[in-house]
């Protein structure tokens, strides 16, 4: 049987959404991360609690919403609550397993840009800002990040800590006592990147067809390779179908890198 | 009735705004009081501090008519869509004033306004950057353990305008759907404007206190705006209009594109009846959503 064919978007989305575990409370941010989610909750983690930041725990949208406040992820859900509950009990209390976000900007130990790229006082290019990362990557047990593999945005080092990382290192962050451990993997449309000893992002995984060169000459730092490497499974036809026939059937978010 | 608060919005926003004032025009994503913004505008208010979790297009057409000096947010795009352009020009070419939190910042600060505290505290995120551009995020020790935490101040706004489905002729205010910051910006605010999709008998509100987020003690003004916040949406009533989201995307990349929309939309017509009637009933139409009720409580007669 020839494999199916597949676009990048559809890849980084379904590795990423590989990563969630059953039972799993996951932050969700809108765009590719909601699309993953949901691809995970209609495939191996029928029990994933689904928490957007508008405040609606345990979501189980109908259509795909096409903003983080969209009224299809009210309609069925556990629980609405405030922002600052939402922000407060379950973040900071400590009941989200999983940040799961995309970032305009990740750097070799895994900070987050998403605020400005240049000066802030004088910004070359003003971004949108925080939203809830800042806290969500300190305070969730886990982060998934997926982005497309490109050079600016795999700088060295990001020019606004938008999120927390490994800061300088791993120690760094123990340092700071914060609640969550820190980026678990970052999943690009060419394979996978997770911290090693030293919270460095490190090449752990190649998608199908995709080499160890291109990886290199899309990151920003002198990515290390974490061999032998391991080579993900390809998309299944039916994650694939669901994506696109049950979850973005208008391709949206499918289409392109987003 | 003699506490009724009900008036236009017309009248509303000219007696309780105010050029200079920090406006809190509240709802995430959803409520989103536009028919107060373009009201806002129509009346030539100026050097407003412009506060809102995120922006949206509501001030971003605010700042297009010329109303803002500030914005403060903590996420200004267009919510999925993209960028939020005309903020982030104005903030690019340093033509506006910004202060810049997380989320949880800025409603933190919000619930510290709400319950007349000082300040919130927060654990620490160790993302400090932004901690180092916004002088309003300070570290204290915590006396109990001796460690650190970051705190914000609060915020008052003298206007937050909020949007609700249903309240009384003395704001006592039925919500549901996402609840975001609505209650917090109304006990914030020095002065609160409130309007809703439908102004029913006390006796509605009364049949189900727990869905009453708003008490009328805390509002000023009462004002009967349907589809006060498209293209926003209110839960149960109508959708977001997700394709005028789309086209403001293109309409805001040109300074004449958006002269003309706001004379067409804003200027050119009177108040949100006369928006509705030129929106027209196709647009209406696509926005309706089909029922689901939800399985009622009973309180019991005590």
């Amino acid at each position: 049987m020839s494999e199916p064919f597949y676009s990048s978007s559809e890849l980084m989305i379904i590795n990423s959404a590989r990563l969630l575990l059953d039972g799993d409370v996951v932050l969700v941010g809108v765009g590719q991360p909601n699309l993953a989610c949901n691809l995970a909750r209609r495939t191996h983690a029928p029990n994933l609690v689904m928490i957007y930041e508008a405040g609606v725990i345990g979501a189980q949208p109908a259509r795909l919403p096409l903003s983080i406040g969209d009224p299809t992820l009210v309609s069925g859900a556990l629980s609405v609550c405030s922002m600052y509950d939402l922000f407060a009990f379950y973040l900071q209390r400590g009941y989200v397993d999983v940040g799961f976000m995309g970032g305009a900007q990740i750097d070799r130990f895994g900070n987050i840009n998403a605020t400005v790229i240049g000066d802030y006082a004088h910004p070359k290019v003003r971004l949108p800002g925080s939203g809830g990362s800042k806290e969500i990557a300190a305070w969730a047990k886990r982060c998934i990040l997926l982005t497309p593999h490109q050079k600016r945005r795999f700088p060295e080092k990001v020019d606004f800590q938008t999120s927390a990382g490994f800061l300088g290192g791993r120690p760094e962050r123990e340092a700071a006592h914060l609640r969550g451990g820190g980026p678990q993997a970052v999943v690009t449309d060419l394979g996978i990147l997770e911290p090693d000893e030293t919270g460095e992002l490190v090449l752990t995984a190649l998608h199908p067809g995709m080499t160890v060169e291109q990886c290199l000459a899309n990151t920003g730092w002198d990515l290390q390779v974490n061999g032998p490497l391991h080579v993900t499974e390809p998309p299944k036809v039916e994650e694939l179908r669901i994506l696109r026939e049950e979850l973005d059937p208008s391709g949206i978010y499918l289409n392109g890198s987003g | 009735m003699t506490n009724s608060k009900v008036m236009s919005l017309s009248q509303a926003i000219h007696s309780f705004v105010h050029s200079g004032d920090t406006i809190y025009a509240a709802g995430f994503t959803h409520l989103i009081p536009f028919a107060a913004g373009h009201e806002i505008i129509r009346q030539g208010l100026k050097d407003l501090t412009l506060a809102r979790a995120t922006p949206d297009l509501i001030y971003d057409q605010m700042t297009a008519a010329g109303c803002a000096r500030k914005v403060i947010f903590s996420y200004m795009g267009n919510p999925g869509v993209g960028s939020l352009r005309i903020v982030r020009s104005e903030i690019e070419k340093g033509n506006l004033e910004w202060e810049e939190y997380s989320h949880f910042g800025m409603i933190s600060r919000l619930q510290a306004g709400a319950t007349g505290l000082p300040f919130m505290p927060m654990n620490p995120t160790a993302a400090d950057d932004l901690d180092q551009v916004n002088p309003n995020y300070k570290k204290v020790v915590d006396p109990y353990s001796g460690n650190e935490v970051v705190v914000v101040p609060a915020l008052i706004p003298d206007v937050s305008i909020i949007h609700v489905q249903r309240a009384d002729a003395n704001g006592n205010a039925h919500i549901w759907g996402i609840i975001g910051e609505q209650k917090e910006a109304a006990f914030a605010g020095r002065r609160v404007i409130l309007t809703a999709e439908e102004i029913v008998d006390e006796a509605i509100i009364r049949s189900d206190p727990n869905r009453t987020l708003i008490p009328g003690i805390v509002v000023d003004a009462v004002c009967q705006v349907p589809f006060c916040s498209h293209p926003s949406y209110t839960q149960g009533y109508y959708d977001r209009d997700n394709k005028f989201y789309l086209e403001w995307d293109k309409i805001s990349q040109d300074p004449a594109t958006i002269r003309q929309w706001l004379d067409e939309w804003v200027y050119g017509v009177k108040d949100r009846q006369e928006y509705l009637q030129k929106l027209g009933p196709v647009v209406q139409t696509r926005l309706k959503i089909a029922s689901r009720p939800s399985y009622p409580v009973d309180f019991g007669q005590y």
